[in-house]
């Protein structure tokens, strides 16, 4: 293609959203209201996994062994269970550690009295995981290991957080799925409508011999120009937003975000600009090929 | 072995058009066009005629290829038209000039762009179309007016550019579908004029109208169609009425 071709094509798509004002408008705000849900629902989902996340980090599966096992079979354990790649992490707790550990939770200084450890055989592993998901299938290798006595595991807080991902992603899918459906059949009808309007040009175009490639490629640059700036005009809205949101709940919740973590907006959005400025084009593309394919036959 | 093609019809000396046995129907099943026998050589200067629904429209559609023949054969500047892939149709139209009876222009750019458009679809650099289109449009008298929008020029004014569009291409055959159809005696005559100009310098031409002392004034080859059929293939004819 000339160079004097591509862009001339570039400006017949950007013409066409002009000449077509009310429907380009349309389309580009759907595409912004349905980008911008999709901006804040991912920032909230970035935050809420990122929230997950630090509490899947605090479930933790103990190991305990059998009585009178050797120091040297502790070691060997130890090294069988770092070696697995669900486990995110490890310590060893001696029968030392966690008697003084429960003592001090639990007994204060009524804990004086005992001249013996009582939890002599409480020496243990403590195994944090990268994905609470795995917890059983690491549980259940762990209790097959020669030397484990028992393995204590939080069956209730791991099902819990596996099933609040699932819900998330579930919802999230089907959410995002349905807002990218409407788009695209916006920008369909807006590229059927500017096909319409022209249609006295198309077929002069036809009659002196434009290709299909020609008389196509300026409604598929308006469609992607629709969904890039679609795409674009939410990001700036969210950003503002997600500043504003966070500087309040840490101004007015001091102990919320104590206890919270939260994703800091370049983390957020280092994903979220490609993905919808990947969307707004994609979203573009589909919307004007698919019409451009079906009214179109040069 | 290989096969060699055989042409159809019969032997005409530099023949552009050939148009062989060609029936058109449409899917009403109403007959558009009847076993036509029609051979064009390059250079002619020829016209159609023929009443409403005589099958002159028809016949230009199956000339761009617009339209497909229900049977026999047709063959424009070496396209086969009833085999002609797809992709091919846009570099066999480009050796087509096309004049329409309404102008058919873009009412939103001026005379100058309106012809450049032409090129533009050719996909010709900007170097050329600085060149060729100020040339054509002095050829049809429209030098000083190239700025102006369709609205702000006359009828004839309108069907120059529209010459000048279909021409700046330098296309082999000019299809002038009533092209004095909208146009007032002297305008029509100074179209005539151009056309008869532009097939001096070689090009065929093809002029479907109804315009009977045109017609009879200028002596050229008349094909006469009335329903659909050939009635008559005269050089330097004249228009035969109806009745």
């Amino acid at each position: 293609m000339r160079i004097s071709t591509f862009f001339y094509t570039l400006k017949q798509g950007l013409r066409n959203i002009f000449r077509n004002k009310l429907f380009s408008l349309a389309s580009i705000a759907t595409i912004a209201a349905c980008l911008f849900l999709f901006g804040i629902f991912y920032a909230v989902l970035a935050n809420f996994q990122h929230i997950v996340k630090n509490a899947e980090e605090g479930v933790s599966v103990w190991v305990f062994f059998e009585e009178g096992i050797e120091d040297i079979r502790i070691q060997q354990i130890g090294d069988m269970i770092a070696k697995r790649p669900e486990v995110a992490k490890m310590e060893f707790i001696s029968a030392q550690e966690a008697w003084e550990g429960f003592r001090d939770e639990y007994l204060g200084e009524y804990g004086d009295g005992f001249t013996e450890n009582p939890l002599e055989n409480s020496a243990n592993y403590q195994v944090y995981l990268n994905d609470v998901s795995m917890q059983s299938a690491l549980v259940t290798y762990l209790e097959s290991i020669d030397g484990v006595r028992m393995v204590n595991r939080s069956e209730l807080v791991a099902t819990t957080l596996t099933g609040i991902n699932a819900l998330i992603a579930y919802v999230s899918v089907g959410i995002i799925a349905i807002l990218l459906a409407v788009s695209i059949f916006l920008i369909s009808n807006t590229v059927a409508i500017g096909i319409s309007v022209r249609k006295e040009e198309i077929n002069i175009m036809k009659y002196i011999g434009a290709t299909d490639f020609f008389v196509r490629s300026p409604f598929v640059v308006e469609g992607i120009m629709i969904g890039l700036i679609g795409a674009a005009m939410p990001l700036g809205f969210i950003y503002t937003i997600y500043n504003v949101v966070l500087a309040y709940v840490t101004d007015r919740f001091p102990q919320l975000s104590s206890l919270l973590s939260f994703v800091a907006v370049g983390e957020v959005f280092h994903v979220l600009v490609p993905i919808s400025l990947g969307l707004g084009v994609g979203i573009g593309f589909l919307g004007s090929i698919v019409t451009v394919r079906r009214h179109l036959r040069v | 072995m290989a096969v060699k093609k055989r042409r159809k019809g019969p032997v005409v000396e530099n023949e552009i058009i050939n148009l062989t046995n060609v029936s058109k129907a449409y899917s009403t099943g109403a007959p558009a066009l009847k076993d036509v026998n029609l051979h064009i050589s390059r250079g002619e200067f020829v016209f159609i005629v023929g009443d409403s629904g005589s099958g002159k429209s028809t016949l230009i559609k199956l000339l761009l290829r617009e339209l497909t023949i229900s049977s026999g054969y047709i063959n424009v500047m070496g396209y086969d038209l009833s085999k002609i892939k797809h992709r091919k149709i846009p570099k066999f139209r480009r050796n087509l000039g096309i004049v329409f009876q309404d102008f058919r222009l873009l009412k939103d750019r001026n005379v100058y762009e309106n012809v450049a458009f032409a090129q533009r679809i050719i996909q010709k650099s900007n170097k050329e179309i600085k060149k060729n289109v100020p040339s054509i449009l002095a050829i049809v008298g429209l030098a000083g007016k190239y700025k102006a929008k369709p609205r702000q020029l006359s009828g004839g004014e309108q069907q120059r550019v529209a010459l000048a569009r279909a021409l700046v291409n330098q296309p082999t055959i000019l299809l002038a579908d009533e092209p004095t159809g909208n146009l007032d005696p002297k305008n029509s005559w100074e179209i005539m004029k151009l056309l008869e100009q532009i097939n001096e310098n070689g090009t065929t031409v093809i002029v479907v109208t109804h315009n009977r002392e045109i017609v009879n004034a200028m002596q050229k080859r008349v094909v006469t169609l009335r329903r659909g059929v050939i009635i008559s293939d005269e050089e330097k004819g004249g228009y035969i009425d109806e009745d």
